[in-house]
């Protein structure tokens, strides 16, 4: 029996680079099959209509729609075999409008998803019963295609269900004839309505404003879109997704004119109430001032009507953050395709745009900021 | 048998139910057995001549000889191996052979026992076993028959073979006569049969586990073998191997060691023989101290202040061999109680089982000069010798042992020493004292070290520039690194780097990449540190300014024509690989820069002349190299979308120069090649169905590579890269990777750590491929059932076997996880239902078991989820019965770590949707 070696490791580390090269690609691996694993989880909450997996369909009879589901799901239900005028005006409805971003929300990086806004025409995209139709967002028809959404083609695909049927927010983006997803309402008849962003979301990575922002992307950029991840999918405007932009990431950042010019005033649309108070879109909606009954009758205006107004010198006023006074000039009646009067954040961002724009470094600033302040409980329950 | 052999026979049984494709594992001990009767050796050989000369022509110094003897030893054993086995113990037994003849024949004998590889050991056992009994009887005969020979050669290497056939026949209940026949022979009055005697008894107990022993002939044995240490034994052969055999024995002692009387006596018959006149009994005794100090460090603290003295003398005094094993003690000790006391800082219940004396901390003030002393006794040129070991060596290790243990009270210790000699103009002080501030730098507190590293740190960087000493400025360089290592990073709060002095440190750095190349490689060292400090510094690295500089200096030691000395080479990369990991965005187009000039010197190691192996060994080490610098460099440009996309270009590029890098024979070089196209994989995402026609030869070669089991667990998890970049498209390479994969698990050559992989890789697999995982489930389905069955409980294992079992679940409970997402939304999910109850169980079970560690737990809950959401109202009655879905749920639910929350949630929705219905 030799007497036994007792050499330590001299001068040297303890672990060696190959071995670090090893557990660094274990750990990627195990944090993307993670990722993985999540995505599919939370796909397969979408796929799965309600956790009844397919019964034998000459055996047992359909399903019958069960009583916990929520109104809204009925609708969507309904609504993807409405057509014509019906359809129309369903859809004219439905589309989750979002604020312009006028001031930075707090937790902008922890609780907002952000991308980048392909340019092009707001719409949903619709497939059920081997069909696909696109709906712009005053509900009127822009495409019927064949696609492979489920049931959105006729083809013996024996995998999906001829009933099944999804509704996606989409962009059209002219340049390449692609729609762009940007959010989804409904995904084989399973209801997204009551899910919350961060889980409609899930096969966006949450990108840092900054990416988005100076990133590549395949298609034209027209601003940036944030949403809140807390947020469910609400129909109308919601300030829990936000639009932004610069000129930098959109060639439309001040509003033309019908004729494609920017005007010298900035534009506005309000809607005329009966006490004569003129007033954006919101709800409830914020008061930009009031036309006297002589003007009224003079422009043989009604209540209900969409006027548009030539902001003026006097500009917007302000007292503690609340619009005071707003220098107001008649132009005309708008058009008559529109069916919305203006947003309040839709003026301000154009208004802001014109003089003190809110810039990509203010976002940033807030980012770091922020950052800062990472580990701080800051959650803020979310009431969609 | 352990529960890890009961898995991976299981396995092996399961083997033959299953078949898709390929042949499965064949055994090839059983086609030895049937041979070895077809052919009688004897008919063709004159066995008693031709044996030894045989024997003795292996030994030839003629090549054709050797090779000619070696083919008929081969061709005698595979023929017959009962009269092989027979005429060479025969040969061994007699005395009248030539020792060199009879010492060949032992060690074949002996090499036809044991081998190290599982499969092969496994494979003559059973040979062994399954020998006539009569045939075994003589062969035992004729080894204890040896034990008694005049010639020593041939009593050890009996001794050997005698422990060989113990190690399997003890455990077996079998050969019970052995231990009463060699204790019987200790008191004989020859001493060359004691003396063989005491080693037989030592090796039995390095080959046999305690347990098969009974205590009655452990104390027998114990009590002969310390009897022969005593002074009072003559004859100093004997006193030897009595000494050596107690270090083996030392295992079986646990019982007598609590026995104060007789724990006294041993340890009194240990410490007089590190007195013995004889140099070899003292080392001895001294490995004797060093093994009872890990074995029994709770019975020491009645023998510690003699134990010191006893040391201390030989540490000072003795020759070196003895003076190594002396410093070795306390080194162990400080292992022992660094251990204690890391358990203790996880609770404060204090939970280790066995309490801190705090040993080193009493013998601090005595311990600390001791130890420094040595670091005065330098070799000339140790630090350019790859295998040297010396007391200087050994002291500094044993201080930086110490510093850990103790924390800051080292420091007011070692200072004074430092002061006194680091300006010394005799080269030894200056190198002492430098040795000695950087084996303290681990242990005591950064508040304790920062205000001396900030005076030192000056001093340093002068040194390594001006000193005229390699070896002071090989030391100066490695406690710059140390620096670097303990004292810099984002958790230190007073930072010792500043932008006043770090324009200088790199300055100096880059300096020394110029020296020898011992000092070089330091230096490069000293840098990884460097850049691993800032890697968790945010947006912008204060190394981005020199990047450039840095890589083209790390680039220009690569070439050095002396770069292969001190593996100056492997560091100046390895220091490129944390330089480029710990980057920022800043220098990301810097990194793609990267890409080509390693791509070509890639390229330029393939380029095929003819080479020696030395050469061919070297281009191996360098493609390895090269292979995980790329490796690291795509991880990084991998890891961010924008790098991601202008990496891409590469692509294509890489790509081809891998598959010619496979195409070359080495294992390292496929591990890095290997784990480098997992990056690309998942960088390139479903693009990478274009590499796959012609990469996958070489995915099935990885998961063959059994013997260099390290590439088949790189292999499986690539595999899983690359069904999460192809996802469906991987479908057409699914068979030959799951046969693949079921054979390595019914393989019992396959080293176990790379099962659990597998395991999860099923998962990846039925994720990426969907319901088309249907024609596997057969077989995947019942391997996951036994694993997991065996996997569920762990009662009465170690913590290595407990980590095993955790790590085994987690893959059995990935794969189930994944197996459910994909057959999701399929009608084929029913396929599933069979399978639910064995799960929940399996969940319950681990659950009771009280074992699992955070990443199972999550795993677990989730599978609970998966299979409430994939089988949803159809498992609905079985989920509400099962604990799981109560208990375990809660508990997850209420857990601190956000993973496993985050995935209790997901179960807790699942089953509500699956209960509700």
């Amino acid at each position: 029996m030799a007497p036994h070696d007792l050499r330590r490791p001299f001068k040297r580390a303890a672990i060696s680079d190959q071995q670090r090269r090893r557990e660094l690609s274990l750990q990627r691996q195990a944090q993307h099959r993670r990722d993985a694993q999540h995505q599919a989880r939370c796909l397969a909450s979408f796929l799965n209509p309600h956790s009844d997996p397919e019964p034998e369909p000459e055996t047992t009879p359909e399903p019958e729609p069960e009583p916990t589901d929520s109104p809204k799901e009925l609708d969507v239900r309904h609504a993807s075999k409405l057509k014509g005028a019906e359809a129309r005006k369903w859809f004219a409805r439905q589309l989750m409008l979002p604020e312009w971003m006028i001031d930075v929300p707090d937790q902008l990086p922890q609780d907002w998803y952000v991308f980048a806004r392909p340019a092009g025409k707001r719409c949903f995209v619709v497939s059920s019963n081997g069909t696909t139709v696109s709906r712009l967002r005053n509900g009127s028809m822009l495409h019927h295609f064949p696609s492979a959404l489920p049931s959105g083609a006729r083809t013996k695909d024996s995998s999906g269900s001829a009933q099944s049927y999804s509704i996606l927010d989409c962009i059209f983006h002219e340049l390449d004839q692609t729609y762009y997803v940007i959010d989804m309402v409904c995904w084989r008849e399973y209801s997204l309505y009551d899910c919350t962003a961060e889980f409609r979301f899930f096969w966006l990575s949450s990108k840092l404003a900054e990416t988005a922002y100076t990133g590549a992307v395949p298609y034209v950029k027209d601003g940036l879109l944030f949403y809140n991840k807390h947020a469910h999918y609400q129909t109308g405007n919601t300030p829990l997704a936000l639009v932004w932009k610069d000129e930098n990431c959109s060639q439309y950042v001040i509003d033309t004119d019908s004729k494609g010019q920017v005007p010298s005033q900035q534009q506005v649309v309000l809607e005329l109430q009966d006490n004569g108070n003129l007033s954006t879109s919101d709800d409830p909606p914020v008061v930009f001032g009031c036309l006297d009954q002589a003007f009224i009758e003079q422009t043989e205006s009604r209540s209900g009507n969409l006027l548009r107004f030539a902001i003026g010198d006097g500009g917007l006023n302000f007292v503690d953050g609340k619009l005071e006074k707003a220098d107001l000039h008649y132009l005309g009646k708008s058009n008559r395709a529109r069916a919305f009067a203006d947003s309040y954040s839709k003026v301000m961002f154009q208004y802001m745009a014109r003089h003190s724009p809110l810039r990509i470094d203010d976002l940033l600033a807030s980012i770091n900021s922020s950052n800062d302040q990472e580990n701080k409980p800051s959650d803020v329950e979310m009431v969609g | 048998m352990s529960q890890i052999e009961e898995i991976s026979n299981l396995f092996s049984l399961k083997s033959n139910a299953m078949n898709i494709g390929a042949p499965l594992s064949s055994s090839r001990s059983v086609t030895v057995l049937l041979l070895s009767h077809s052919i009688p050796w004897t008919t063709r050989y004159n066995m008693a001549m031709e044996v030894t000369q045989i024997l003795l022509n292996a030994q030839s110094i003629d090549g054709n000889v050797r090779k000619h003897a070696e083919d008929s030893i081969k061709q005698f054993q595979e023929q017959n191996l009962p009269s092989f086995l027979l005429s060479l113990s025969g040969e061994l037994a007699n005395d009248d052979k030539p020792v060199e003849s009879r010492k060949l024949a032992g060690l074949i004998l002996k090499n036809a026992l044991d081998a190290k590889e599982q499969h092969r050991k496994f494979e003559l056992v059973q040979s062994w076993v399954t020998l006539d009994s009569a045939v075994k009887a003589q062969i035992k005969t004729c080894l204890l028959q040896t034990l008694s020979s005049a010639v020593s050669d041939a009593r050890s290497t009996a001794s050997q073979v005698i422990a060989k056939i113990a190690g399997i026949e003890l455990p077996q209940k079998q050969w019970p006569e052995l231990i009463v026949s060699l204790l019987s022979n200790i008191h004989q009055q020859a001493p060359n049969v004691r003396q063989a005697t005491l080693e037989t008894l030592g090796y039995l107990c390095e080959e046999v586990s305690p347990n098969v022993v009974d205590q009655d002939q452990v104390n027998k044995i114990l009590t002969a073998v310390v009897q022969g240490m005593n002074a009072s034994e003559g004859n100093n052969d004997v006193r030897l191997a009595a000494t050596r055999a107690l270090y083996n024995a030392l295992g079986f002692a646990h019982a007598n060691f609590s026995n104060d009387m007789e724990r006294d006596y041993i340890m009194r018959v240990v410490c007089e023989a590190t007195l013995s006149p004889e140099v070899k009994i003292r080392q001895a005794a001294f490995e004797c101290l060093v093994s009872i100090s890990s074995t029994y460090y709770e019975k020491l603290a009645h023998y510690i202040q003699d134990i010191f003295n006893i040391t201390a003398k030989a540490v000072r005094e003795d020759e070196e061999p003895v003076a190594l094993q002396a410093i070795e003690f306390w080194s162990s000790i400080c292992d022992e109680e660094i251990d204690i006391l890391e358990d203790y800082g996880g609770d404060f219940t204090g939970d280790s089982a066995i309490p801190c004396f705090y040993f080193i901390k009493q013998a601090l003030p005595a311990l600390v000069p001791m130890l420094l002393e040595t670091l005065l006794k330098q070799e000339e040129d140790q630090d350019q010798d790859e295998g040297a070991w010396n007391i200087a060596m050994a002291g500094g290790t044993c201080l930086g042992l110490v510093a850990r243990t103790v924390g800051d009270d080292i420091v007011p210790l070692v200072m004074p020493f430092i002061e006194e000699n680091i300006t010394k103009p005799e080269w030894r002080q200056r190198e002492a004292a430098t040795y000695a501030f950087g084996s303290i730098l681990e242990g005591p507190s950064p508040d304790k070290l920062t205000p001396i590293v900030n005076v030192a740190l000056t001093f340093m960087l002068t040194a390594l520039t001006k000193d005229p000493n390699n070896h002071v400025k090989d030391t100066t360089a490695w406690t710059l690194g140390r620096i670097f290592e303990f004292l810099h990073g984002s958790t230190i709060d007073s930072p010792i780097i500043t932008q006043a002095n770090c324009q200088q440190i790199i300055t100096v750095l880059l300096q020394s990449m110029k020296d020898v190349p011992n000092v070089a490689e330091k230096a490069c060292g000293a840098l990884y540190f460097l850049a691993q400090g800032f890697e968790e510094g945010g947006p912008s690295s204060p190394l981005t300014p020199f990047f450039q500089e840095i890589v083209q200096a790390l680039l220009t030691v690569t070439h050095r024509e002396d770069a292969s000395e001190s593996r100056l080479r492997t560091a100046a990369y390895e220091t490129l690989n944390e330089v480029v990991r710990c980057s920022t965005d800043e220098t990301a187009t810097m990194v793609l820069h990267l890409v080509p000039i390693i791509m070509t010197e890639l390229h330029k190691t393939l380029e095929g002349q003819k080479l020696s192996s030395d050469e061919r060994e070297r281009q191996s080490e360098l493609q390895g190299l090269l292979c995980g610098c790329l490796q690291v460099i795509i991880q990084k440009l991998g890891s961010s979308e924008p790098t991601k996309y202008l990496f891409m270009q590469y692509a294509d590029q890489i790509m081809e120069l891998y598959l010619r890098v496979f195409a070359c024979r080495s294992a390292t070089v496929h591990e890095e090649a290997m784990l480098a196209i997992g990056a690309l994989a998942y960088a390139t995402g479903p693009d990478f169905a274009k590499y796959m026609p012609e990469f996958y030869k070489y995915l099935e070669m990885g998961l063959q590579n059994f013997e260099e089991y390290q590439v088949c667990a790189v292999t499986v998890g690539v595999v899983g890269d690359i069904c999460r970049a192809l996802e469906d498209q991987i479908l057409p390479y699914c068979d030959g990777i799951m046969t693949q994969l079921l054979k390595n698990l019914s393989s019992n050559q396959l080293h176990r750590s790379v099962k659990p992989p597998i395991f999860s890789c099923f998962g990846d697999i039925a994720l990426a491929i969907g319901e088309n995982f249907e024609k596997y489930l057969m077989y995947a389905m019942p391997m996951l059932q036994s694993a997991a069955e065996l996997s569920a409980h762990t009662s009465g294992a170690d913590d290595d076997l407990v980590d095993y079992t955790n790590s085994l679940r987690n893959g059995i409970l990935e794969a189930y996880s994944g197996i459910f997402q994909g057959f999701k939304n399929s009608p084929k999910t029913q396929l599933l239902i069979p399978f639910a109850l064995h799960i929940l169980q399996f969940l319950d079970s681990i659950y009771m078991e009280k074992d699992m560690d955070d990443v199972v737990m999550k795993t677990a809950v989730g599978v609970l989820g998966d299979l409430a959401d994939t089988l949803g109202s159809n498992a609905g009655t079985l989920i509400q019965q099962s604990l799981s879905s109560k208990d375990f749920l809660d508990e997850c639910l209420s857990s601190d770590d956000h993973l496993i929350k985050e995935s209790a949630e997901w179960a807790k929705l699942a089953i509500s949707r699956a209960i509700s219905v």
